[in-house]
């Protein structure tokens, strides 16, 4: 999960980073007031959305008054910055800053531990200055299991070559964004730019953090951050009924079983679609091993809820979980959707596969014969079944089947 | 042979008491699997029975476990809270080969405990977030379903547990020397590049299937060291093609992040280390057939 900017900076004050006063602001009278509450004078009101760019984009403005601070949330929210509409702005001290640098610790899945790095040319796109200035920035391993104490911290500001004058402080700083990094599961905490003030201050301006989502056990705050109004409601329901659910822009629902045999499901109706006009996926969802009545029930309500899907696409491989297993569970589901009302209106094509696979295609066949002609069509394999399901979505018989 | 695995692996399994413990050990003893013990504290002296009245002891720590029974391999069920101490205690007890199976550990404790592994030097782990590796017909640890293929001359790696299932299904008829399932996670124990090396060295693998997904940059890695060191025909399959950016597709580690990541940049770096990538898991299996001919 990836935090917005006022939710980093509230981590890393909790966490001793020097941060500038801010507070957040969703309409423009509260900008006001929190101009106000931080001292009335200068401020920066930054527009709060999870993409680069906001600069350039027109969404960071200066105000010289709590009025001007205002008028200019007023200005930003709302505004549609790579493709993200803002809602919120923070409004943050201002700063007399005399030096940019950067610095950031995230995980190096090539080589299985952390990396720090830093800068002391921050500011810009690090992607950027990565490619036009390679030495102008340090790449040090963090060892995960000693991580960053005063020493790793010193060597790591002497490899980017900071000045002497704010070699410690910076020092102090990048132990402390080691400590959020650390206490917070995090897998990326990003400050660009770190600046030094006029007074000599070393001060965070703005971050990024993205946290492990598999840490939440540990973490029982960390689900406040979660930004449900932007979340996508059937992804929200999903998630509220345990499913592994992403929501695409295509008109096959999919349910699978194993994550990479979905996402592989995926691939092969995009290619088969592509003999009928350019018909896509319309999801991810994977049931997992278990495929039980409930799960699969659950998964067709979230998927026929989807009013962009023409038709479904069942791939399940009994691994596991037998294919006679599977195939009671699609008829007990069809009879629960029954059940509350909500009654599968759009053809199923099913392939099963593996452990049991005659037994639950009789089922399957069988149940089949007691429904509307084309409800379920039954395929033996992947690839015929992704063209099958393509083609009924193209044909468009899921609005009447 | 085979890699890793064979008919004389003395088996261990933390968290054999609980219930997926419990269904997954019975499903490993009835493939064939040498299980020699279970390790839960707090129950150990007590034996865990199993279909056929066969009784596992359980013992109250891997270092106990160990010293009794001999064991070389540890299979862990045990739930992701409590994952990062059960690896420690398997890495402590000197056990060469440690197969986590736990979904949802968070990355940091892999990390950790994958550095503490490398200190040590004596323990390989694979996972977490896997369905562990199986050498047909001989010994299978984790939850790969056995019956669905044979031994044979096909040595398998791959980020997806229900891919690889499904390969071995399509070339069951031929068979296979070993499957190591990776896992899905960002950091894993053991990865392509591994398994390729011990593939390589292993006379009974003729060719090699690797299966990879969206995220990171191992199957790029992969594919350079495939041209560098492997002489074995390997046929690969990415799976992910229409994954959006920035979206976590299921696995931890399965997201494109920018512009890296992709399958895309994936399969052309396969196939310019001379890698056939199947555009669905059914071609896989059938450029494999056809490697499989060209040698026979």
């Amino acid at each position: 999960m990836d935090l917005f900017e006022y939710q980093a900076r509230d981590m890393f004050a909790a966490h001793g980073v020097p941060v500038l006063d801010a507070v957040v602001a969703t309409t423009p009278e509260e900008a006001r007031a929190g101009a106000e509450a931080i001292g009335g004078g200068t401020v920066v009101v930054k527009a709060q959305v999870k993409t680069g760019g906001r600069g350039k984009a027109g969404g960071v403005k200066l105000a010289h008054s709590p009025e001007e601070a205002a008028a200019k949330a007023g200005e930003i929210l709302g505004m549609d910055i790579k493709g993200h509409t803002v809602h919120r702005v923070m409004v943050a001290q201002g700063a007399k800053i005399a030096e940019e640098y950067y610095f950031s610790v995230l995980l190096d899945r090539a080589n299985r531990t952390y990396l720090a790095m830093a800068s002391k040319e921050g500011g810009m796109e690090i992607e950027q200055l990565a490619v036009e200035r390679p030495d102008a920035l340090a790449r040090i391993p963090v060892d995960a299991i000693t991580g960053i104490d005063a020493a790793k911290a010193a060597e790591i500001v002497d490899a980017a070559g900071f000045a002497d004058d704010v070699k410690a402080a910076v020092a102090d700083v990048v132990v402390k964004l080691w400590g959020v990094f650390q206490a917070e599961d995090a897998t990326l905490v990003e400050v660009n730019p770190l600046v030094k003030t006029e007074d000599g201050a070393i001060i965070a301006l703005d971050g990024k953090v993205t946290l492990d989502g598999n840490a939440g056990f540990r973490h029982p705050d960390h689900a406040a951050l979660e930004d449900v109004a932007a979340a996508d409601p059937l992804e929200q329901a999903a998630k509220e009924k345990g499913l592994n659910y992403v929501k695409l822009d295509g008109e096959v629902g999919i349910i699978g079983n194993g994550a990479g045999l979905v996402m592989s499901t995926l691939d092969v109706v995009a290619y088969a679609g592509e003999e009928f006009g350019g018909v896509k996926p319309a999801n991810f969802l994977d049931i997992g091993g278990g495929a039980s009545a409930e799960v699969m029930a659950n998964g067709l309500e979230i998927i026929l809820g989807d009013a962009q899907v023409k038709s479904v696409f069942v791939n399940v491989f009994g691994g596991i979980t037998a294919c006679d297993a599977v195939a009671n569970g699609i008829l007990q589901a069809f009879k629960i959707l029954e059940e509350n009302g909500t009654p599968v209106t759009k053809p199923l094509v099913v392939r099963l596969d593996g452990n049991n696979a005659e037994l639950g295609q009789e089922i399957l066949d069988d149940f089949a014969k007691t429904l509307p002609a084309g409800a379920i069509t039954r395929e033996d394999t992947m690839d015929g079944a992704a063209r099958a399901a393509a083609e009924l979505a193209a044909s468009g018989q899921g609005q009447g089947a | 042979m085979s890699i890793w695995l064979n008919h004389d692996s003395k088996v261990i399994v933390q968290g054999m008491t609980g219930s997926e413990g419990r269904k997954h050990t019975q499903r490993m003893i009835n493939s064939g699997t040498n299980i020699v013990a279970g390790v839960t504290p707090g129950k150990g002296g007590k034996g865990q029975e199993f279909n056929d009245r066969v009784v596992k002891p359980v013992f109250d720590s891997v270092q106990e476990a160990v010293s009794q029974t001999g064991a070389d391999v540890s299979v862990i069920f045990v739930p992701a809270k409590g994952t990062k101490s059960a690896v420690y205690e398997a890495i402590d007890a000197g056990v060469p080969l440690v197969v986590v199976i736990t979904e949802g550990v968070p990355v940091h404790d892999t990390a950790d405990f994958f550095q503490y592994a490398k200190n040590k030097g004596t323990t390989r782990i694979i996972g977490p977030n896997c369905p562990g590796l199986i050498t047909p017909g001989r010994s299978n640890v984790g939850i790969i379903p056995a019956n669905i293929t044979k031994h044979g001359p096909i040595g398998l790696v791959s980020k997806s547990g229900t891919l690889t299932y499904q390969l071995m299904y399509e070339l069951r008829d031929i068979g296979f020397s070993t499957n190591v399932g990776i896992g899905g996670d960002p950091v894993i124990g053991t990865t392509h590049i591994d398994c390729l090396e011990a593939f390589e060295k292993d006379d009974e693998t003729k060719a090699i299937v690797m299966i990879g997904e969206i995220g990171g940059d191992a199957e790029e890695r992969a594919a350079a060291y495939i041209k560098e060191h492997v002489t074995k025909p390997v046929v690969g399959y990415v799976a992910g093609f229409t994954a959006p950016e920035g979206k976590t597709m299921g696995h931890a580690g399965a997201i494109v992040s920018g512009s890296s990541g992709t399958a895309q940049a994936k399969k052309e770096a396969l196939e310019a280390a001379g890698v056939k990538v199947g555009k669905t898991p059914s071609e896989t299996a059938r450029l494999m057939r056809e490697v499989m001919a060209q040698l026979a």
